[in-house]
């Protein structure tokens, strides 16, 4: 591997967190961000081509070094590491629907899932996967909820747009009400 | 409720219901409950038997705990009026007529894509979690109680072994001190009997012990509670003037 790649590794490899390429360039004066993007490619390749357990994987704002899926039972069993706790399912609706809709208020979300989510926006955000993006026009100005890159993270996605478009879902969301035949 | 258990028997044969409580829990609301509604009976979203549907939620939030069931008791409402509405004559001519079930599909269609787009985060979130980075803390779980195997006669042995060792149990006296309050109301009511108006410090002791300082305190706010004094303080950290008021006099 490159100079650049190995310094980068070793970056990774101490961090806990995903590494946002522009922190990355910092490293080395002398790298531009094109060229670290190059080198982590560098790194995931031979990652790839070497067999390695672990893969550099980028989400959210960042790259990060992690443990590949199929020793997850092998470490739990070692009690290295535990599987973090899933969302449940009222908080992933109302995750899914601040993703698609942001900005959103708590009114419209509550129109949608037909139940009061005002606990469920509490914890969210404070558990960091929503944020308050401003303030609807609306009467009494509500707050507008987006998600944030801890989101991104928590689904290893880098940005939003590799969730599937509405329309690309099996049933097409529908503005107008539907004629009932 | 019976027929509802009749009907799932009827329709999956796979295993046997589970109690009503438990599988409502899995609701996370009233949407949820009736598309589950219309999946168990087969009907067609755009065309909804009302009349059947909603009394088919009816039956199933009976089981609800009230804090749960405002929102499914909109939605009960709802269906209702909706039933109500198609019952009525249509007035006017065909075309004109919007079916009152118009508004609850287009949630429904809406509420089903959430459901969707949740079914494919929770694949990504799987994905995830299965994956660890470095330097992840877990929390640590509550270690599993060992089943306690102990006989009378090992636990008197090891009580026996602990006093054994302790010869001179390290005791050390408490003195107690309590606090004197009848005291220092008695003696803040002799000071201002001859005074009006005292500094608060007039009424503590000299080289006064921290108990008395409290007692004195105590005293005070207790009489300011009663009205025989008023307590003020004209800038912070200044003195505090005692002022014995006519109210408390005569009691």
């Amino acid at each position: 591997m490159s100079p650049l790649a190995k310094l980068l590794e070793a970056a990774l490899f101490a961090s806990a967190r995903p590494i946002p390429v522009d922190e990355l360039a910092e490293l080395d004066p002398e790298a531009s961000p094109a060229a670290v993007r190059a080198a982590l490619e560098e790194i995931r390749e031979t990652y790839e081509v070497e067999g390695h357990g672990v893969e550099v994987v980028e989400m959210g704002d960042g790259w990060q070094i992690l443990t590949r899926s199929e020793y997850a039972e092998v470490i739990e069993r070692a009690q290295l590491a535990v599987r973090p706790h899933r969302l449940s399912g009222a908080a992933l609706e109302t995750l899914a629907i601040v993703a698609y809709r942001q900005p959103i208020g708590r009114a419209e979300i509550e129109g949608i899932r037909g139940v009061n989510v005002g606990s469920i926006l509490k914890s969210l955000h404070e558990r960091g996967l929503i944020e308050v993006v401003g303030r609807s026009e609306g009467l009494g100005r509500p707050l507008l909820y987006g998600t944030t890159s801890i989101f991104l993270e928590h689904f290893a996605l880098r940005h939003l747009e590799e969730l599937p478009r509405a329309d690309e879902l099996a049933i097409a969301l529908k503005t107008e009400p539907h004629p009932v035949a | 409720m019976d027929a509802r258990l009749a009907h799932t028997n009827g329709h999956s044969a796979d295993d046997s219901p589970a109690p009503f409580v438990v599988e409502l829990s899995e609701y996370s609301g009233p949407l949820d409950l009736l598309l589950a509604l219309i999946r168990d009976e087969k009907v067609d979203i755009y065309d909804i038997p009302i009349a059947r549907i909603a009394e088919q939620f009816l039956q199933r939030i009976r089981t609800l705990g009230l804090d749960q069931a405002a929102d499914y008791l909109e939605m009960a409402a709802r269906l209702l009026r909706i039933k109500a509405q198609l019952l009525l004559p249509r007035s006017g001519s065909e075309d004109a007529w919007e079916d009152p079930r118009a508004e609850l599909v287009r949630r429904l269609l809406e509420y089903q894509q959430v459901r969707e787009i949740v079914d494919h985060l929770e694949r990504l979130a799987d994905d995830r979690r299965r994956r660890f980075s470095r330097g992840y803390v877990p929390e640590l779980p509550a270690p599993p109680q060992a089943p306690l195997a102990l006989s009378l006669i090992e636990l008197l042995a090891a009580v026996d072994r602990v006093l054994r060792v302790t010869q001179s149990p390290d005791l050390h006296d408490v003195i107690p001190r309590p606090l004197d309050v009848d005291g220092a109301i008695a003696t803040v009511r002799g000071v201002l009997a001859l005074r009006e108006r005292v500094p608060w410090h007039d009424v503590i002791p000299s080289e006064p012990e921290r108990w008395q300082i409290l007692s004195v305190l105590l005293a005070l706010l207790e009489m300011a509670r009663r009205g025989e004094l008023s307590l003020e303080q004209l800038a912070p950290f200044s003195n505090v003037w005692i002022t014995r008021e006519s109210a408390g006099q005569a009691a």
